[in-house]
């Protein structure tokens, strides 16, 4: 399997795809700190798939006797203000944290992509207009941005999740741009323009693809602000709604605890640092082993 | 033979300065208009956001219970009848005349709301921006300088932290832990109850408006309240500009001249501090303005947990009221202020580094 794997001298194009994905997991392998990201991740998304399995209480269930118990053999995280098992909770909003972070990565960087391979293939006008427009998102606050126009569409996940969106994909068009520029006369555009290829078959069939390495880095990197930026609108009521168990309303909820149950407020908090601090890891990991030149410069 | 330079060398010396001149010219032109159209873009994004983006913008700014005639009275105050375009450019035009609407939860004009706010934003944002660059410039130098010790780990780690540590979450640790628990600070607010009101406003900074007044009950205070908020801010800059620093270091280090001046004898401490730090200054002022910028935005998320009556309180309360006078206001000052930190550090690179300068 291995072999075939490996072999230089592939006799399909899946095989050399695949090929190479084992060799860059590979890599990642023999990284210490990205297998640790990796493994985070892993556990995230097993939680996301096995939440009720894993979960020993329902999400939502309220049980007023046992309100506000610290943390405890049968409540692992504690309760909350409504007797509701912190550890479930915690546990089912990876589901929820999951969704965001991947509906946001699939509205944005292909929004971004387009942009950038666009903007970088044609030059002249057309760059300096989607530049322009990009430029502007990019020296935008984008916490503030997001806030607005979660203000204007009204609170709720799918807005918090657009909102989020629109401030993430002027990075992409940015490298996708630039990476567009490096190649875009290289002779194997020409020879496929010479063809009869349209400018849209170009840039969609082998100018995406080989933005693809430095794309993946960037969106696995911003992760963690994209985390980040979503617990603080739930943190505001803006992100999910109750009894949603999202990390970020569950903290603010606990603020009126927080001076004497600490658990309430902080055990959501630690979920958000770990899926974070994964995301960082497995992005740095996957920059050195995909994009060396640029590992060198961090 | 002399050695003054013929004429025609000074004549290419002149047109060479009048070329450079010319092309600073066109640089500082091309500049303006970038800048100048940032700010439209986010007038237009505001703009976009208040007028296109709600199903009915009226409803937006007068609430749900008003009555029939205050509705059309403000739909016709809005000019919702008229062309996009012309709307954006009455728009544009009072926002420079300074009308930002009324907001309906304070009652008062927004602008107004907001002058009185931002002295909070400001003296919070800027007291944490000296913490992060004062300690971390420092151990920043000193975890390139000597990697592999703890101070090196520790800006690895801290590093990390800033990437990954919710700003609303730390702030509600740094209460249980440093208010409840060890009774160290000050609880949330700006200043004591029975302090307030007494000094008289001249900037609106606690700080130094009690000390025009010589009030030190006063100064004291409002620095425990200031103290706990604006070193939660002061850590994020800190981890930013402490990661930043120790990889300029890093990549000065490395250089020849570097190895030159230590086989020179040239002593340690002045080859980091004069030879390899001098010219990575010029590239720690756009981090710092960015962190600082950043700063800025970062403070809405503590604002609200601090109860600091600063803009990002300011703007989250709007956000709960839907008030979107006042949001849109507040997004306009704090999207403005950003963008301009950013160009002041952007020219001061420009204006400090020779290569830049061409």
């Amino acid at each position: 399997m291995i072999d075939w794997l490996l072999d230089d001298s592939p006799s399909s194009r899946l095989q050399a795809n695949l090929g190479r994905a084992w060799h860059v997991f590979a890599a990642l392998l023999r990284n210490p700190l990205a297998v640790v990201g990796g493994f985070i991740i892993l556990v995230l998304i097993v939680m996301a798939i096995f939440a009720p399995l894993l979960a020993p209480y329902s999400p939502i269930g309220q049980d007023l006797a046992n309100r506000l118990m610290p943390p405890s053999a049968a409540h692992w995280m504690g309760t909350d203000e409504l007797g509701r098992d912190i550890y479930s909770r915690v546990v089912y909003g990876a589901r929820i944290t999951l969704m965001i972070v991947t509906m946001v990565a699939v509205i944005a960087a292909p929004i971004g992509l387009v942009v950038g391979a666009v903007s970088g293939y044609f030059g002249g006008w057309t760059d300096r207009v989607l530049m322009g427009v990009t430029d502007i998102f990019l020296s935008m606050p984008k916490l503030i941005l997001a806030l607005a126009f979660v203000a204007a569409l009204g609170p709720g996940i799918e807005n918090a999740i657009i909102a989020i969106a629109i401030t993430a994909w002027p990075a992409y068009a940015r490298i996708a741009r630039a990476e567009t520029i490096t190649f875009r006369d290289a002779e194997f555009i020409a020879a496929v323009r010479l063809q009869g290829a349209s400018s849209a078959r170009v840039i969609l069939r082998h100018v995406l693809p080989l933005c693809a390495s430095s794309t993946i880095i960037r969106v696995t990197l911003d992760m963690a602000g994209i985390i980040l930026t979503a617990a603080g609108l739930g943190f505001l009521g803006l992100g999910a709604q109750p009894p949603l168990p999202e990390w970020g309303a569950m903290i603010s909820r606990g603020r009126n605890f927080i001076l004497d149950q600490w658990w309430v407020a902080t055990m959501p908090g630690f979920a958000i640092i770990l899926v974070s601090l994964g995301f960082c890891f497995l992005g740095d990991g996957l920059r050195d082993v995909l994009d060396p030149k640029q590992g060198d410069k961090q | 033979m002399s050695f003054e330079p013929s004429e025609s060398a000074t004549d290419a010396r002149e047109g060479l300065l009048t070329s450079q001149l010319l092309g600073s010219a066109t640089a500082v032109l091309r500049f303006c208009l970038v800048t100048v159209a940032t700010f439209l873009g986010l007038l237009a994004i505001t703009f976009f956001v208040g007028r296109v983006v709600p199903i009915d913008p009226v409803l937006a700014v007068v609430g749900d219970r008003a009555s029939n005639e205050v509705y059309n009275a403000a739909r016709q105050a809005m000019g919702l009848d008229r062309p996009l375009v012309i709307q954006f450019f009455s728009y544009v035009g009072d926002v420079f005349t300074g009308n930002l609407g009324m907001s309906i939860s304070t009652g008062r004009p927004v602008a107004e709301d907001l002058a009185r706010f931002f002295p909070a934003t400001l003296e919070m944002a800027t007291i944490g921006i000296l913490i992060g660059v004062l300690l971390g410039v420092p151990m920043g130098v000193l975890a390139a300088t000597r990697q592999g010790s703890w101070i090196d780990q520790l800006i690895r780690v801290l590093g990390l932290l800033g990437y990954s540590v919710p700003a609303f979450w730390l702030g509600l640790v740094g209460l249980a832990v440093f208010y409840a628990g060890l009774g160290w600070v000050a609880g949330p607010g700006r200043i004591d109850i029975f302090y307030d009101g007494i000094v008289e406003p001249v900037t609106g900074l606690y700080l130094i408006d009690s000390l025009v007044a010589g009030e030190w009950d006063i100064f004291w205070n409002a620095l425990d309240h200031l103290m706990l908020p604006a070193s939660i801010l002061g850590f994020f800059s800190l981890a930013y500009i402490g990661r930043m620093t120790r990889s300029f270091m890093l990549d000065q280090l490395g250089h020849e001249y570097v190895t030159t001046a230590r086989v020179k004898g040239v002593p340690e401490r002045r080859v980091i501090w004069r030879h390899a730090f001098y010219p990575i200054r010029i590239q720690l002022i756009t981090v710092i303005g960015l962190s600082y910028a950043a700063l800025l935005e970062g403070s809405v998320m503590i604002e609200t947990v601090f109860s600091w009556p600063g803009i990002g309180n300011y703007l989250t309360n709007a956000l709960l009221n839907a008030d979107m006078n006042a949001v849109l206001g507040a997004t306009l000052v704090i999207g403005a202020v950003f963008i301009l930190i950013n160009k002041i550090s952007d020219v001061l690179y420009r204006i400090l580094d020779p290569r830049a300068r061409k």
